[in-house]
């Protein structure tokens, strides 16, 4: 405790290696979390005042009925929401002890750090292994072809892909079908290796076979990374997430523990959902 | 009507919606055959005429060579080579319309073919000389020699001279290589197209080495890069206000600028690439931001997403992608440059250029400035020169659209 006066922020002091402090975890437990975050599309908010903490190497899945907000929430964490035009962004977003939106920050090492599939299928009109060679290729993640070879085939492998595409890796990545695309896009998002990704729907054109492999994927990336996913699958939700939040008409109404969250949850809306009332 | 079965009710509007589909595809099919008329009818009218200017007619003589090549008198050696071969003439008036049934240039022509054949100095060898224009014009029957002798141009005695030629097989005509290897002349049987060829050639190269970086450049800026506000929009707006500006308009800037305050020479194609480039440099703006704007969004979002830089992002999958719509922009622009006479004559390309220009700083005209000019001359042979030019020109515009058909499949990816 005493060294915890001496070098308490609020005494002068400046922030110490965290090595000297053994006995708290070296990582906090929150990866990122949004406060009082509001986003409007032109005059319509899309998002009223999220507070959510998204916790390291766990899955937080959002879920809520279609056009509550969770893209345009998920968008925000990486920046993408930029791009859209008379798209407005306010409040925080912090990645550890970043704050996202600072003038500061670099964007294309943000975007390096936090990955994201989208919603719908978009892999590039280039072959199938310039797709996932494109980010490590970039940021000379690999150093020569052998490894950029290994680095390609590994992602694919740990997105499903693999298998039905090794024959073919020059063809064009949009001559797949669009359950292959959107593990295409997997794959090519996984290759950059970012430490959170972000994943918009990532199962919705799945058979369930490739969905258990996809889930089961989610499972190991967990590991290393931390995941936020957009589901409309309560049962997905269930089966793969620690956390779940529940967005409705762009509030966010419930977030707590998954189990909690569908086994009893507070508020009447986010019982009718995930009993299947609504949605 | 509303107690019908729902797909009876369907049938009975059916026919009306049949009808109006017929309707719509006559009108369509109508206006396509209107369109394709008018084009034949250009073509037909131009080719046929046109096509005789590929000919000239030509008159074989025997032409005693002479020894010293670089001193002789080509003029009075063919007039001498005539004199024998029409041994009765007498007066001045006649051997003057006899001298007339060759070209002017023919005694030029009657030193260079001595000069390459050296080694038969002082034989007697045949050579084909150039007819004149008016000779010409008999031959290929677009005068006859029924008409007045002021309209065909040759008198009595020529016409003799002439049907002496053509029984021994002495006169006809050839491919007329000197169209496309001479320079302009006051002769229309001499005045060829090579200036204005190499002319337009060099503009057209200094325009797309000029139009084409800074267009797209411009396009990628102001449709990638630029922030979206009232500044973008009055930039937007007078671009394509440039677009409408009449061609001569650029021209007049183009004397004031890179003649009067950056002294650069006149006539010469680099300025008329200048020029054009002013001209073209809208419309490259204008289909390079359209082709941009059609690149799907999600692409963008893809590889900005991976942490892709916006360079890398437009580069790399943009611009690929946007590709066959710039060069096509592109291409249209040059094309509509290639037609371009109002903004040259102001700079002064509109001069008579004998010599071929082989820099773009030396003096030159263009294809459409040659046609302007031979369309005014009185002689008849200049009608179907002017018609042969416009044949030309429509050949370098089906080169260019040709490219830009080929450019397009080359670069088109499907998305
Ligand atoms: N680019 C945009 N411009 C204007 N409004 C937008 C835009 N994108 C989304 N919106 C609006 O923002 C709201 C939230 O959209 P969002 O895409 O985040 O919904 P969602 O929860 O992801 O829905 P879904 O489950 O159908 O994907 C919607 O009302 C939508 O109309
Ligand atoms: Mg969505």
């Amino acid at each position: 405790m005493t060294t915890m006066a001496l070098v308490n922020p609020a005494c002068g002091g400046i922030t110490p290696p965290s090595a000297i402090f053994t006995e708290i975890p070296t990582e906090s437990e929150t990866r990122m979390q949004t406060r009082d975050l509001n986003v409007f599309y032109g005059g319509n908010q899309a998002l009223h005042k999220i507070e959510l903490d998204i916790p390291r190497h766990k899955v937080t899945a959002l879920i809520g009925p279609s056009g509550c907000g969770k893209s345009t929430f998920l968008r925000c964490l990486n920046r993408m929401n930029d791009v859209v035009e008379n798209c407005q962004v306010q409040g925080t977003v912090m990645l550890d002890d970043q704050d996202v939106y600072s003038p500061y920050l670099d964007v294309v090492l943000l975007r390096a750090r936090v990955g994201m599939v989208f919603q719908k299928p978009n892999p590039f009109p280039k072959s199938i292994f310039d797709n996932v060679a494109y980010g490590p290729r970039i940021h000379g993640i690999a150093k020569c072809r052998d490894k950029l070879d290994e680095i390609v085939m590994e992602s694919l492998r740990r997105a499903r892909l693999f298998d039905e595409v090794k024959d073919r890796l020059h063809a064009p990545g949009t001559s797949l079908s669009g359950g292959q695309q959107q593990r295409l896009c997997i794959a090519r998002a996984i290759a950059v290796e970012p430490e959170v990704v972000l994943m918009d729907e990532p199962c919705s054109s799945l058979d369930p076979i490739a969905t258990g492999g996809i889930e089961e994927l989610i499972a190991e990336l967990k590991d290393e990374y931390t995941i936020v996913m957009v589901t409309h699958s309560m049962q997905q939700a269930a089966r793969i997430s620690q956390k779940t939040a529940y967005f409705h008409m762009g509030h966010l109404v419930e977030v707590g523990e998954t189990e909690e969250v569908f086994s009893n949850p507070i508020d009447q809306r986010t019982r009718d959902y995930v009993t299947g009332r609504i949605g | 009507m509303n107690n019908l079965p729902r797909s009876q009710r369907i049938v009975s509007g059916l026919k009306a919606r049949h009808r109006m589909e017929r309707i719509f595809r006559a009108a369509g099919f109508s206006a396509l055959l209107l369109g394709v008329v008018f084009l034949g009818v250009l073509l037909v009218s131009i080719t046929s005429k046109g096509f005789l200017a590929f000919q000239q007619t030509k008159i074989l003589l025997e032409v005693n060579l002479p020894f010293d090549i670089n001193s002789a008198n080509y003029q009075s050696i063919m007039k001498k080579t005539l004199r024998d071969m029409f041994p009765n003439i007498e007066t001045r008036r006649e051997k003057k319309e006899l001298y007339a049934i060759v070209s002017s240039g023919a005694a030029y022509e009657l030193k260079k073919f001595t000069e390459q054949n050296h080694h038969n100095a002082g034989r007697t060898v045949d050579v084909w000389v150039t007819a004149s224009d008016d000779v010409d014009m008999l031959i290929k029957g677009a005068v006859s020699r029924d008409d007045q002798p002021e309209v065909r141009r040759l008198s009595d005695v020529q016409l003799v001279h002439i049907d002496r030629l053509i029984e021994k097989k002495l006169i006809e005509t050839r491919f007329n290589s000197g169209f496309f290897l001479n320079g302009d002349s006051r002769e229309p049987e001499r005045a060829g197209i090579a200036a204005a060829m190499m002319g337009t050639f060099f503009s057209l190269i200094v325009c797309l080495l000029l139009a084409f970086p800074t267009g797209v450049m411009a396009a990628i800026y102001l449709e990638e890069f630029a922030p979206k506000n009232l500044l973008t929009d009055f930039i937007e707006v007078n671009i394509n206000n440039l677009a409408a500006v009449p061609s001569i308009v650029f021209g007049l800037l183009g004397l004031a600028i890179f003649l009067s305050i950056f002294g650069l020479p006149r006539s010469a194609p680099l300025v008329g690439g200048m020029v054009l480039t002013l001209m073209t440099l809208p419309t490259i703006i204008i289909a390079g931001r359209a082709s941009l704007k059609a690149v799907p969004p999600s692409i963008r979002e893809a590889a900005l997403a991976l942490g892709a830089s916006k360079v890398q992002t437009v580069f790399h999958h943009v611009l690929p992608l946007a590709m066959p719509g710039v060069l096509t922009g592109a291409i249209i622009g040059m094309a509509r440059a290639i037609g371009e006479t109002a903004p040259l004559l102001m700079i002064g390309m509109v001069a008579f250029i004998v010599d071929i220009p082989k820099t773009v700083l030396d003096p030159a005209t263009a294809l459409p400035v040659q046609i302007f000019l031979w369309a005014d001359s009185p002689e008849r042979a200049f009608e179907e020169r002017t018609a042969a030019t416009i044949l030309v020109l429509l050949g370098f515009l089906i080169v260019m659209n040709m490219l830009a058909v080929i450019l397009r499949r080359k670069f088109e990816i499907r998305f």
